[in-house]
């Protein structure tokens, strides 16, 4: 490595006469210092005679300043100018001159920042599009898989798909029930509260059987799935991708689709409209928990007028978002496993991607819904 | 080689669970020598490299490094001396969303505190030093090949001016030209850096071509550490396997062509 001096001493660069003098430790510790020194050093001194005698030690990063004083094209001919000093040191100065050299002609190109953002900005139009589209052909090849094996039991991956349903739907039945419960029991404290004004408190049960009958029951369902799952997708196929194992399943002759979206499809389909249905179920009873401890409804009454009011049309209406919901879902953090590019970082990426979309989807898609149902009069 | 070794290795001793593999192991590594250490899959050859730059506790044993003990030292002692070693993982280990500046750069903001324009401008020559294209600096290791990740990885390692390189199979996955310049760039350096080299190698071509010394590990220790002409005449079987197989008389002969009658 550097040689070390018995007194080590901080760099300094003398200008005697026409000759520059580098003096001391030209080294890494120093290199701060010795940068602004060379700042300070007037220019045309830089191309005069240059003594290396004084050096004391010296690093590659020493060198590189030393490169940049007298240029690299110089200091790759440090053996013609400079025979005596000790070959290893030689060599270094050479090597480093000879490297600074070779990349000095291929310069970096100047950063631009107006065209720059522009250029980015079109390639995000261009990326949102390009995606859209994907995700329409992709949607199109499970589709057309589904097809094509529906009506071949021996090519249905049961296995495959049961380990999905256990994953997806099992795993995930105690969070979506806590969780719809809790909201059910907000949803109740918010009618109590507004209807009480108008002495309406009763009508607290039909609120919260509508709610979740239509909306809450399938979105809360979806939006959890789109968060535990969808990500999961991503993460697993994603993984996969990067480790080329997707591509392994290509060249085996066996259909990615096949073999490892359409069970997760699939299995998503099966399961959201359970957990959809648990989701219904749950809320409605958090909300007649409330009932029963701050308005005094008790689960009788509660079950009556839940009967008498509120008709079946709404849990199919709620229950018929739910396959929809989970196809998307499903697709779309199947998409973004397959779009993985090889990096840790991408995996990263594409899993955030597919939570952000998919949850953005299903609230979209229930919203026209919601739209559609009611102008259907459903 | 009567100087005194950078690293003196006595009596390690790694063990993981009931399996042991390394069984008290001696190991020096001389000033400017590139130490090839080799041995069959499962000998722990990376175990030992991760042992000595300290990466594993070993179960038992000295690790003596610039003459001081890295287990006895506080760990601000450790990370200075730590701060002489330059590692090259086996498969790069680059910081995926960093650039490949930004890689060989951050080492230099954290322990020098240098701006981050100087450190980045110091990057680019340690990149170029690597034998990489000047627009490639900018590049993301995704974007990058193997060769490439290789390099850049050297040129991360070499970062802070090391004095010991630790290469982890630095040609493994390269192609034979690749490889070949390799070897190259690691004489080269360590001639003009004055760098010690412990090298964990797979690559017959790399022993011949550029180690000075081999050491091969069996059976949890060092069988023999030696010029390469002495090891490969070492009565041991697997060493004759090793040597004296296919690959290995082509990487002799490729070394030796004189031989070749």
């Amino acid at each position: 490595m550097t040689e070390r001096p018995a007194h080590p001493s901080a760099g300094t660069l003398l200008q005697e006469g026409g000759t520059l003098s580098p003096r001391g430790d030209w080294t890494l510790s120093h290199y701060a210092a010795l940068r602004r020194e060379l700042g300070r050093c007037p220019r045309h001194a830089w191309a005069a005679a240059i003594d290396l005698t004084g050096l004391g030690a010296l690093d590659t990063a020493g060198a590189a300043l030393l490169a940049e004083l007298v240029g690299a094209q110089r200091l790759a001919e440090i053996d013609r100018w400079a025979p005596d000093l000790p070959a290893t040191r030689r060599a270094l100065l050479r090597t480093l001159g000879e490297a600074m050299a070779h990349r000095e002609s291929s310069a970096l190109r100047p950063s631009r920042p107006l065209i720059d953002t522009l250029a980015r900005t079109g390639q995000l139009v261009e990326g949102f599009w390009q995606q859209q589209r994907l995700l329409l052909g992709f949607m199109g090849q499970v589709l057309a898989t589904l097809a094509a094996t529906a009506w071949r039991p021996n090519r249905w991956r049961l296995t495959a798909m049961v380990a999905q349903l256990h994953q997806t739907g099992l795993n995930a039945l105690p969070i979506v029930a806590l969780l719809t419960f809790l909201v059910g029991a907000v949803v109740a404290f918010l009618g109590a509260t507004v209807l009480r004004d108008f002495g309406a408190t009763i009508y607290t049960v039909n609120l919260v059987a509508f709610a979740f009958l239509r909306e809450f029951g399938v979105l809360l369902a979806a939006i959890l799935l789109a968060g535990r799952t969808a990500s999961a997708f991503t993460a697993q196929l994603g993984a996969m991708k990067a480790n080329e194992e997707l591509d392994a399943i290509r060249t085996l002759g066996i259909d990615p689709v096949e073999v490892l979206v359409l069970p997760r499809v699939l299995a998503m389909m099966l399961t959201l409209p359970i957990l959809s249905f648990v989701g219904m179920l749950s809320g409605i009873l958090g909300g007649a928990l409330v009932c029963l401890l701050a308005l005094d409804i008790s689960l009788i009454q509660f079950l009556a007028i839940l009967q008498r009011d509120i008709p079946l049309n709404h849990f199919l209406v709620g229950l018929a978002k739910a396959p929809l919901f989970a196809f998307l879902v499903a697709v779309i953090g199947c998409l973004e496993g397959f779009k993985v590019s090889g990096s840790a970082q991408s995996v990263g990426e594409h899993t955030t991607s597919s939570v952000v979309q998919s949850i953005f989807v299903v609230i979209l898609l229930d919203a026209v819904a919601a739209l559609f149902f009611m102008e259907m009069g459903w | 080689m009567n100087q005194e070794p950078l690293i003196r290795v006595r009596g390690l001793t790694n063990r993981f669970g009931q399996h042991s593999v390394h069984e008290d192991l001696d190991l020096d590594l001389y000033p400017r020598e590139i130490l090839g250490v080799v041995g069959g899959s499962g000998t722990g050859k990376s175990v030992l490299l991760r042992s000595i730059v300290g990466l594993l506790q070993p179960s038992a044993g000295r690790i003596e490094v610039f003459g001081e003990d890295l287990q006895r030292l506080s760990t601000q002692d450790r990370s200075r001396v730590e701060r002489r070693f330059g590692v090259l993982f086996q498969r790069g280990a680059l910081f995926t969303s960093l650039t490949l500046q930004e890689n060989v750069a951050l080492p230099l903001i954290e322990h020098i505190g240098l701006t981050r324009a100087d450190a980045e401008a110091l990057a680019r020559v340690k990149l170029a030093l690597a034998g990489l294209p000047g627009e490639s600096a900018t590049q993301y290791p995704a974007e990058l090949s193997g060769g490439m990740i290789k390099r850049a990885a050297l040129a991360r390692a070499l970062a802070l001016d090391p004095e010991v390189l630790f290469l982890d199979e630095p040609t493994a996955g390269l192609d034979p030209i690749a490889a070949a310049a390799f070897d190259r760039l690691i004489l080269t350096l360590r001639d003009a850096l004055g760098l010690s080299v412990f090298l964990v190698t797979h690559d017959l071509d790399t022993l011949y071509a550029a180690c000075d010394r081999v050491a091969v590990l069996s059976r949890g220790r060092v069988l023999v550490a030696d010029r390469i002409d002495v090891v490969e005449d070492t009565d041991d079987a697997w060493i004759h396997d090793y040597f004296h197989g296919p690959r290995g008389r082509a990487a002799h002969l490729a070394a030796y062509p004189a031989e070749e009658s």
